[in-house]
């Protein structure tokens, strides 16, 4: 009798982050067991000890890059494994933590440490695609958990995985909220951000603040004027997109144009 | 006896990066200590110069798995700073939001990350192979968690509808009350949870610690009462900086706290529950009576029951707060900007929460401190280790090597709070 196939191996990888994408997929309460049914669960040390060697046929990274230990791991992993997944604004966007890239690395150190000395950490913070080659970049802080099922399934099945690239506002039409901007409730960046939360903060009556990074081809020139509209001064735009995604580069430029 | 030495190289099962070291001379334990090299990301840094109204937004990000602590934690602290008091329904909808996070975070403790210990497994999906059942009931007493955050929250992780003051959206009557039969489920649920792990087998291992919770509130504690302690301490958040220090040790990435003159101190599951034990509901008193618990514990190994007790009370307090609520007459409080000193603790579920914020007349943050529960936890850890481990040098390394590991987990450190990976290496001289 022929054997059966090997199931495809999935390692989870951590850098800099909150652990919240990872967490992620152990939110999928419904789907967890069958994930794990399809696949080798061969690295994920925030669920099990056990670890088994590579290579890997999947693995999803989250974090990011901010240690020269954590650059020479990250080649180790991508060496190890097939396909790699970024999962979340740190490893596809730097993260919150890339707010140091435009200060003086060492100045923060000393306000949060005694010891500045004693810390090992790089003045910048920088996304899994700036080491390595990536193959699939998925958005969000945090991701969406569905989303992530839905690219696990893709990358398992071999095929393309569908996650729309257009902006949260079609979201929000599809779900029925009325446009908070065009109501006069709340700044927001809905118009230039990338789809995938099922457009939350419109429906809690508040503005989009950005979490999931540029949608494709943003233009956030033309919305300028519309969120000081809406009340934002210079300082807010500067902040409002220099937060979860500081560094995704239609963002960083737009903060840019609101102070440095 | 030759030196041996023993390497974990990753401590699994806890959220964060971090090493253990332990080095054994013969029969005599010389050194135990925690290494944390979760890389810093500077949040205190770059809170300076941001609006009050980011913060919440901000710190949950601290935290992927107990967003909802940073985010109480700072309206707290800024609604002290501005004067606003919030209505009786926010503060209601508040302990709700909590009890949401209480039951996503200690269920995904006590199943996925503890069980395994007690069991004799590496993992859950391991546990799974054998024990579908109870995996499948965590995994869905969980899911009532984090259907509370969806609701309440927008989303389970980094919720989006807290805002200082209250909430951008508060929920309808209707929309509280369809969690109410599948909180009703989890709650029967989590009675059989609570029995499941009181019957696990716990090592003799009792210290004398330092409890350290929210307390005097007339309530089991979430977000209100004073900082208390089993030696005798009652303080207000504000005094806190007068009786709690944090210092920084070279080895580590994560600053430690300690108690002024007294040193290492423990907050989390075992403290709360001693020093607030007669606040739980009937119901959770009843499940912590039949578990074998008295009013106090200072047994780190049991903190998994107390967690299934509190587990217990959080969704009967969910389901008390959905039975009375009537939606406020405005989501949120608001009050005029000034320039002030803000300071709240509150209960995340694995500890108190420490936050102190200065902000200038714009709103603009001058200066913010955050004190996560691991980080004033991690002496303590070190201490349980140096307690209890020579008691275990006969053992084979495997067997010390888990049960070093099982009592870090005990007190389910996030060490991506405190700055995930834990490394254990003996060394035996």
């Amino acid at each position: 009798m022929a054997k059966p196939p090997r199931k495809p191996k999935l390692a989870v990888w951590k850098f800099a982050s909150c652990d919240g994408c990872q967490l992620s997929l152990l939110d999928c309460e419904d789907e967890l067991l069958a994930v794990a049914g399809a696949v080798e669960i061969a690295y994920f040390p925030e669920a099990t000890r056990a670890v088994l060697k590579g290579p890997y046929d999947v693995s999803l990274v989250e974090g990011s890059v901010t240690t020269q230990h954590d650059a020479e791991r990250l080649l180790e992993v991508r060496r190890q494994s097939r396909r790699v997944i970024t999962i979340g604004a740190c490893a596809t966007a730097g993260g919150i933590q890339a707010l140091r890239n435009f200060k003086d690395v060492v100045g923060f150190t000393s306000v949060v440490y005694a010891h500045p000395e004693f810390i090992e950490t790089l003045a910048t913070s920088t996304p899994i695609s700036a080491h390595v080659e990536v193959d699939y970049e998925l958005r969000g802080c945090p991701i969406d958990k569905h989303q992530l099922l839905e690219v696990l399934t893709a990358f398992l099945n071999g095929r393309r995985p569908n996650i729309p690239a257009h902006s949260v506002c079609v979201d929000c039409k599809a779900r029925g909220t009325v446009c908070v901007l065009v109501r006069g409730a709340a700044a927001c960046l809905g118009p230039v951000t990338h789809a995938g939360c099922g457009a939350i903060c419109p429906a809690y009556n508040r503005g989009c603040y950005g979490c999931f990074g540029p949608k494709e081809t943003p233009n956030p020139v033309s919305l300028a004027p519309r969120l000081v509209d809406a009340g934002m001064d210079k300082t807010a735009l500067h902040r409002v997109y220099r937060t979860f995604n500081p560094v995704a580069d239609a963002f960083k430029k737009e903060s840019e144009r609101h102070g440095a | 006896m030759a030196r041996r030495t023993i390497n974990v190289d990753v401590l699994a099962r806890v959220e964060g990066e971090g090493a253990l070291r332990l080095v054994v001379d013969g029969s005599v334990l010389r050194e135990a200590e925690l290494r944390i090299f979760e890389p810093p990301r500077f949040f205190e840094a770059f809170l300076r110069g941001r609006s009050y109204t980011e913060v919440p937004d901000i710190t949950a990000r601290i935290c992927g798995i107990c967003p909802v602590a940073y985010q109480m934690s700072a309206v707290h602290a800024m609604e002290d700073a501005l004067g606003i008091v919030i209505s009786p329904a926010v503060r209601e909808l508040r302990r709700l939001l909590y009890c949401g996070e209480w039951i996503e975070s200690h269920v995904l403790h006590m199943y996925m990350l503890h069980a395994p210990d007690f069991l004799g497994y590496d993992g859950a999906v391991e546990m799974a192979a054998d024990h579908p059942e109870i995996v499948k009931t965590g995994l869905a007493i969980k899911k009532v968690g984090n259907a509370i955050l969806k609701l309440l929250g927008g989303r389970e992780i980094h919720p989006v509808n807290v805002r200082v003051g209250g909430f951008y959206r508060v929920p309808t009557k209707r929309e509280l009350g369809a969690l109410r039969e599948d909180l009703k489920r989890a709650l029967e649920a989590s009675l059989g949870t609570v029995k499941l792990v009181a019957g696990f087998e716990f090592p003799d291992c009792e210290r004398d610690y330092d409890l350290v919770a929210l307390g005097d509130a007339g309530e089991y504690p979430f977000n209100a009462g004073r900082v208390v302690s089993n030696k005798g301490l009652s303080i207000t958040p504000p005094e806190y900086d007068a009786h709690f220090e944090e210092y920084h040790v070279k080895r580590s990435n994560a600053l430690h706290s300690r108690h002024v003159g007294a040193g290492a101190y423990l907050t989390g599951p075992l403290a709360r529950y001693s020093l607030n034990s007669a606040l739980l509901s009937p119901l959770a008193q009843q499940a912590a009576r039949e578990a074998g618990l008295g009013p106090t514990c200072n047994n780190p190994f049991r903190s998994i029951v107390i967690r299934a007790v509190e587990v217990v009370y959080a969704l009967d307090e969910a389901l008390r707060v959905i039975d009375a609520y009537e939606p406020p007459d405005r989501p949120f409080a608001e009050a005029p900007l000034r320039a002030g000193i803000g300071y709240a603790c509150t209960e995340a579920p694995r500890g108190m929460l420490y936050h102190r914020y200065e902000i200038a007349e714009d709103g603009s943050i001058l200066d913010a401190k955050i004190v996560p529960p691991t980080s004033q936890n991690l002496p303590s850890i070190e201490d349980d280790l140096r307690s209890f481990a020579p008691g275990w040098l006969s053992e084979t390394n495997d067997r010390l090597r888990h049960l070093c590991e099982q009592t870090i987990r005990n007190h389910d450190p996030c060490i991506s709070c405190a700055t995930h990976f834990l490394k254990v290496d003996v060394v035996r001289v």
